[in-house]
């Protein structure tokens, strides 16, 4: 596949419908909040999304209101891929038989909770199965909407309220799974890694995701204040700092071509720039107990998994 | 708080029946962004960030607009103007 | 008397709904194989293969995914099927409950296999016996012939506007599912005309107007929300509501294709055979009916008053016609393929008595356990059990309720 032709200005975004209104319930300074606002405004025409169980599902779809202005499903935990293979296998029915004159996009989302542990399944069915759909996944590193607690995409050492961090265990003791790269190596014509902290970025990737024939895999950065504990005004600046210091690094891979996106090129060419671990971890008080002397070697485990995960990175991308 | 329908009023399978829109979330806050239009340079930033679309553009008056009814007084929008164009004010009441 | 000329074919239970849902113009067939359901799923995909369907046939990696997915297809405005049984079945049971309470109109069959553990592949209700609960339209088929007829009734039924249910029907594992059989099929312009297109009613959205329900980017719908304490109560009574006009609804496209082929199944409901002055009956659902019935004819040729009620339909609980099949009897002996462990007795039994609880005649209303994991029901076995019954007619006592037929002690 090739790069997307679209072009837009901060003005014709901003002047685009609200297609996720104002009024959903969201905690002041939520990250995925601000990530299905921006996403929404790149979708190209007719738009059907189906979300899984999650934040942003509930929080969105309080009955009788609801803050979609897109035709909207919403069905269980784990089968956000699941709906999405059957809606677009009912729109290519529907267009063969002729009920159906339009091209209509499929957007599933879905959080890391429906995602990496219990969504796997039905993800990477789809993905096999070549549905031509946008999964978005909205990481926001636990199973936030029930309370905190640990999921795959939980990074190394946080605390959550089923690793907590405690007098002996310092929080989670597995490492994030890698999953962007599970789904790169699902062969499918387009993954990419995303973050709210660059808005223009996220744009374009949720465009060329939408553009792509078959499945896209969209993994969005986005940091959760109640959950990660940092004050509700640094959720931006938290996702920054998470591309700054290469823990969340930017790029996406088009039929399986690694490419690394501006803000995390700048890294690998002027590696200078990038910031130790502990500036974004000391931001979160999820990392406070990492702080202790007893619990140090945490630190530069998470800063050796970094690092080994940028490098390895850095060769998909002919970037060493 | 008006009387809420029964089932034989409700339509079926829990289709929703009210916008959002219909329900301001702008009384959750305790501080409210206040905008200095001197320093403001109009970059458009706070519009695409905030998270609950309550900073708005007015294509009329070609300036920003914060909409009080939804914002929920998060502050992303201070801690973000590349301006320091927002400061974030402790509301009375 | 049919009105419609058919044709006989030599096909099992499985071939014989895979093509009658082929017929019925179905969109979007999402469906994982488990044994003995396989023959559907197979059939299908060769017709897909032939070119002889116009469906999305999407093999998905679980049975929890192939409801998603024909859920979502449904909602979207297709027609969808799928098939599943035992285990398969249990996995979807989270959804099931979903795709009833979306109110959309998937049509499934189920090939009544055990439950593990031990596994087992052979036949028993248990699948789909605790599944009653779930809010689906349950029907239970005697034979391969009435598995043909009932899918293509069933996209009638779920469809229907007044109701927006979906429909499971079900036949015996190996006994129905793999055992071939004469059935008559019906040519494929009428089974067309018969099912129509899907009719899609309108709903009210959130943008102040009518909508048609289903997901549409012209009239964009929220389905699915969150309901809190203060909504899902009514919810659910609307589900209930909606359940209990369906006896009507089944009763009347069941004997509106009755018009075209001159086969009929009872009342739609319940099909009651050599009732009306029996003295001793049984209750069953499936193809035991079918074997029954054979005891049934020996006995009155021996002067035994004996009589048989199949319930075809058994969500909705058909209470009334049971009471009325059963006014005269004075013992019944329940058939359960299925037990209810601790429970005294197994799901027909209990609604069965409970049905009888306050008709006017209060027959003495006994258990038999059979048949379980595919264990073979023969004419002896249920000999015994009218035998059982002209005992208790004679003694007027019930020396136990609940048994277990066939099973070596």
């Amino acid at each position: 596949m090739t790069a997307t032709s679209w072009k837009f200005t901060a003005r014709e975004i901003v002047e685009k419908p609200e297609l996720f209104t104002p009024g959903h319930r969201a905690c002041a300074g939520c990250g995925p909040a601000i990530a299905l606002r921006q996403i929404m405004k790149a979708t190209r025409g007719p738009t059907i999304v189906t979300n899984a169980t999650g934040c942003m599902e509930v929080v969105s779809t309080i009955y009788p209101y609801t803050a979609w202005k897109v035709p909207w499903i919403h069905t269980a935990f784990e089968n956000a891929a699941a709906n999405a293979s059957g809606i677009e296998a009912a729109l290519k029915a529907m267009k063969r038989k002729g009920r159906l004159d339009k091209d209509i996009d499929v957007i599933a989302f879905a959080g890391d909770g429906g995602t990496f542990d219990i969504g796997i399944q039905a993800l990477s069915g789809a993905a096999e199965r070549r549905h031509d759909f946008l999964y978005v996944l909205y990481d926001n590193e636990a199973y936030m909407n029930t309370g905190i607690q640990r999921s795959g995409g939980t990074p190394l050492g946080a605390s959550t309220t089923t690793s907590p961090a405690g007098k002996v265990v310092p929080g989670k003791a597995q490492f994030k799974k890698p999953i962007a790269e599970i789904m790169v190596a699902h062969e499918i014509p387009y993954v990419a890694t995303a973050s709210i902290a660059y808005w223009q970025d996220l744009l374009t990737k949720t465009r060329r995701g939408l553009e792509a024939e078959g499945p896209a895999f969209l993994h969005v950065f986005t940091p959760c204040p109640r959950g990660w504990r940092y004050d509700t005004s640094k959720t931006i600046e938290v996702a920054r700092l998470a591309v700054d210091t290469c823990i969340f690094p930017l790029w996406e891979a088009m039929d399986g071509e690694y490419g690394l996106s501006p803000q995390s090129k700048i890294m690998a060419l002027k590696p200078e720039r990038k910031k130790p671990v502990t500036e974004y971890l000391k931001m979160q008080r999820r990392f406070g107990h990492l702080f202790q002397p007893k619990f140090e070697h945490v630190v530069s485990d998470i800063q050796k998994i970094t690092d080994q995960r940028w490098n390895r990175l850095l060769k998909k991308c002919n970037m060493t | 708080m008006s009387k809420q329908k029964g089932w034989k009023e409700l339509p079926i399978a829990g289709v929703c029946w009210k916008p959002a829109t219909d329900y301001p979330t702008g009384d959750w806050r305790t501080f409210k962004p206040v905008r200095d239009p001197e320093k403001c340079t109009k970059c458009l930033l706070c519009p695409l960030i905030c998270p609950d679309s309550s900073i708005k553009w007015n294509k009329t008056t070609e300036d920003i607009e914060f909409d009080y009814d939804f914002c929920k007084g998060c502050g992303i929008c201070a801690n973000e103007c590349p301006a320091n164009a927002i400061e974030m004010v402790r509301e009375e009441g | 008397m049919a009105t419609v000329q058919q044709k006989v074919l030599a096909l099992n239970g499985d071939e014989a709904i895979a093509l009658a849902a082929k017929q019925s113009d179905v969109d979007v067939v999402a469906a994982y194989p488990i044994t003995p359901q396989t023959i559907i799923v197979e059939k299908f995909s060769e017709y897909v293969a032939d070119g002889e369907v116009d469906t999305e046939f999407v093999c998905t990696e679980s049975e929890h995914s192939a409801l998603s997915a024909c859920l979502a297809a449904s909602a979207t405005g297709a027609r969808t099927f799928t098939a599943s049984a035992s285990a398969g079945l249990a996995l979807m049971h989270e959804i099931l409950y979903v795709t009833s309470g979306c109110r959309v109109p998937v049509v499934m069959a189920i090939a009544n296999r055990a439950l593990s553990a031990p596994i087992n592949i052979h036949c028993d209700h248990s699948d789909s016996m605790v599944e009653r609960d779930c809010g689906w339209i349950q029907l239970y088929v005697e034979n391969s012939q009435e598995a043909y007829d009932s899918i293509i009734q069933a996209f009638r039924i779920a469809e229907h506007p007044d109701l927006l249910l979906p429909v499971m029907v079900c036949l015996d594992a190996f006994f129905l599912s793999h055992t071939l059989e004469n059935v008559a099929v019906l040519p494929d312009e009428v089974v067309r005309k018969f099912v129509g297109n899907r009719q899609i009613p309108l709903v009210t959205g959130h943008e102040g107007k009518k909508a048609p329900f289903k997901l549409d980017p012209d009239n964009p719908l929220t389905m699915g929300p969150l309901d809190l304490y203060d909504y899902y109560f009514e919810h659910k009574r609307q589900q209930e509501e909606a359940i209990r006009r369906s006896p009507q609804i089944i009763r009347q496209i069941h004997d509106e294709y009755t018009k075209l082929t001159g086969r009929k199944y009872g009342n739609g409901l319940v099909d009651t055979y050599r009732l009306e002055d029996a003295e001793i009956a049984a209750v069953c659902v499936g193809s035991a009916a079918g074997t029954t019935k054979t005891v049934v004819d020996e006995l009155r040729a021996e002067g035994v008053k004996a009589g048989l009620l199949r319930l075809r339909s058994f969500r909705p609980l058909p209470v009334a016609d049971i009471r009325k099949a059963l006014e005269n009897v004075k013992a019944v002996a329940v058939m359960d393929r299925s037990n209810s462990f601790g429970g005294h007795g197994g799901a027909v039994f209990h609604e069965v008595r409970h049905s009888l609880y306050d008709a006017k005649s209060h027959p003495h209303v006994v258990n038999y356990i059979y048949g379980l994991g595919g264990r073979d029901m023969p004419q002896s076995i249920i000999r015994d059990i009218y035998g059982d019954l002209q005992e208790i007619l004679r003694t007027k006592q019930v020396k136990e309720y609940v048994q277990f037929a066939g099973v070596r002690e």
